[in-house]
């Protein structure tokens, strides 16, 4: 299965970039060239495997390896209370445009 | 002391504590080497604040304080954001940001009283194996090269950090490694390095590329050197990332000193297949000879999807990092195009501008495995297939306590040799990427040298926690060798 031109513009639309003729021309044999070492992959039986979307996933069952920190193997929330000072002049030091403290885009409502 | 910038962290923090010299006097000799910018190794220093941060060291060693790192100089990854010297990530999208915060690495060893020297190049977002992706300063961007050779590539994408310590112009430095960031370039330019296990050091203030990935770790002259800054810079910053480790912090200096008897080392027989190159693999079995001479054991073990890691982590890191990159829009910060129309003009212009090639084709493919009708087949596949990854890696370990291996199937590359092939950097990350996916930790150390007399890394990778052993194991072949005291031609 390759990939279309079409499929590149589809996919720059969804990126918020854009490529000219000669880039992507070459975007797309990149790819192509790239989907086709996927390939193997999707060969591959994966029935029956929990996906494993982060090493932390993993690694609960060591805790006969990390006896002192099992109950520490667990993405975890932090508790919802305000922990920063309010730097707003710092935070806006390096916006590209700023007005009265509030972040300039152009124009969305007419 | 003509030498002092030879020297390694262990050494320097002797003669600090012994004040045979000042951190001031340290700071100052180790700047004037950086003039000229050897190797394009460093995006920015700024010799005021480097001199206020020694003149501090110089006022907690005046008071007996003894902490290890005091007044020992470093530089960091342009990777990790910091308040006092521009972050770029190599990027034109953030040329001349400067962050509000310290990356939580940053601010750690800043707290052990380590001396900036700097901001250190890599490859843009850390998307490279040979930083030659980098795209700042936008006016004329250099690629870093190896000092052994400055011909090749330094490796990557903490290129400029593993140039910068083989080149003697700083005793330690910072990296990160996504799919085999500090190995490698640790590797093709002959010194030390060590990536945690994921969630060990604070991602808090890493620019990010692929989060479920993404690890900071020390590069420096030898296993002693990263023991001692791998212990300031992992604890706990449960506050600030939710990835981050609830496991105290460790002194890794502990096991140093273990003799290697008993000693069980796999050797993952896919590591030694016919892509590895003879000059790579003749360094590698003499290691591996030098460590079953110390009283190790050799196991063969299988680590049977080796190759489909390539497929498996260009799938899931380009995916993280469309995500992460959405982030840079031309609102917040960084760069914003001049002309455009509206809003997603904008958006569009300013991420077209601000982004390398290799960026964009990595956000693209992120895009696309994470569009509707493709998610299952290429997202969720590569998922399913990193869990069989991890689990071989625990069947291995049944077998045996370390693994060891090669870093990279051949020693650093001419530059240009394959910047307009991205595929062929891609394949050349066989052996690093395995334990990236699996979140373990792994190091690099000097074994020898191949062809052109570029050295030559043996890989050790350890169980989840393991990082002691990984350093005991590399601290005692640097004992019994001498690889880890070759500095290239010019360096000393």
């Amino acid at each position: 299965m390759s990939l279309t031109p079409a499929d590149i513009q589809r996919l720059a639309l969804l990126s918020r970039l854009s490529f000219d003729t000669p880039a992507s021309q070459r975007l797309l044999e990149g790819l192509n060239n790239f989907f086709a070492i996927v390939e193997e992959m999707r060969k591959v039986d994966t029935s029956g495997v929990v996906p494993m979307a982060h090493p932390i996933d993993a690694m609960p069952y060591l805790a006969d390896h990390a006896p002192s920190a099992p109950e520490g193997m667990a993405l975890r929330l932090r508790d919802d209370v305000v922990s920063e000072d309010n730097q707003r002049e710092t935070n806006q030091r390096s916006a590209p445009a700023v007005e009265r403290g509030l972040f300039l885009v152009p124009k969305v409502i007419e | 002391m003509s030498d002092l910038h030879t020297l390694g962290v262990a050494q320097l923090s002797a003669l600090l504590q012994n004040k045979d010299i000042g951190a001031v006097e340290l700071a100052t000799r180790m700047l004037a080497r950086l003039g000229g910018n050897p190797h394009n190794a460093f995006l920015s220093v700024d010799s005021e604040v480097t001199l206020a941060q020694a003149k501090a060291a110089d006022a907690r060693i005046a008071t007996g304080d003894t902490s290890p790192l005091l007044g020992v100089p470093i530089a960091h990854k342009d990777i990790f954001v910091t308040a006092d010297f521009p972050t770029t990530a190599g990027s034109r999208i953030l040329e001349g940001y400067r962050s509000p915060f310290n990356a939580t690495v940053v601010q750690r060893m800043g707290e052990a009283g380590m001396v900036t020297l700097g901001k250190l190049s890599c490859d843009e977002f850390a998307m490279g194996s040979a930083n030659e992706n980098v795209a700042v300063p936008s006016a004329k961007p250099q690629a870093v090269t190896n000092p052994w050779d400055v011909s090749r590539i330094p490796g990557g994408s903490s290129g400029g950090s593993a140039a910068a310590v083989a080149a003697c112009l700083t005793p330690a430095a910072t990296g990160t490694d996504t799919g085999g960031s500090i190995r490698q370039p640790a590797a093709f330019c002959g010194i030390t390095g060590i990536k945690p296990t994921y969630g060990r050091a604070s991602r808090y203030g890493m620019v990010a590329f692929a989060s479920s990935l993404d690890q900071a770790g020390p590069m420096a002259r030898n296993a002693e050197d990263c023991a001692l800054l791998l212990s300031a810079m992992c604890s706990p910053d449960l506050d600030r990332d939710s990835t981050s480790l609830d496991v105290k912090a460790e002194d890794f200096s502990r096991d140093l000193n273990k003799p290697l008897k008993g000693l069980r080392v796999g050797v993952p027989h896919e590591f030694f297949a016919d892509g590895l190159a003879s000059d790579v693999r003749g360094p590698i079995n003499t290691a591996l000879e030098n460590l079953k001479s110390q009283g190790a054991t050799l196991v063969s073990i299988a680590l049977p999807r080796t190759s489909l890691s390539i497929p498996v982590y260009y799938i899931i890191a380009p995916a993280e990092a469309s995500s992460n990159l959405s982030r840079f829009d031309g609102v917040k910060f960084g760069h914003r195009a001049k002309d455009f129309t509206d809003l997603a003009d904008m958006y569009e212009k300013t991420r077209t501008e601000g982004f390398g090639d290799e960026v964009k084709r990595r956000i693209m493919i992120g895009s696309y495995v994470l569009s509707h009708g493709y998610y299952d087949a290429y997202y969720l596949q590569a998922q399913k297939i990193r869990r069989m990854i991890a689990d071989d890696f625990q069947e291995a370990f049944k077998q045996c306590d370390v693994i060891a291996g090669p870093v990279a199937p051949t020693v650093a590359w001419k530059l240009g040799d394959k910047s307009d092939d991205p595929l062929a950097n891609y394949l050349a990350d066989i052996f690093t990427l395995p334990a990236s996916l699996a979140g373990l930790p792994g190091m690099s150390i000097p074994v020898g040298f191949g062809e052109g007399h570029m050295p030559v890394g043996m890989q050790l990778i350890g169980n989840y926690l393991q990082e002691a052993k990984l350093l005991n194991v590399a601290h005692q072949f640097q004992l019994a060798t001498e690889f880890h005291l070759k500095t290239p031609g010019g360096a000393a």
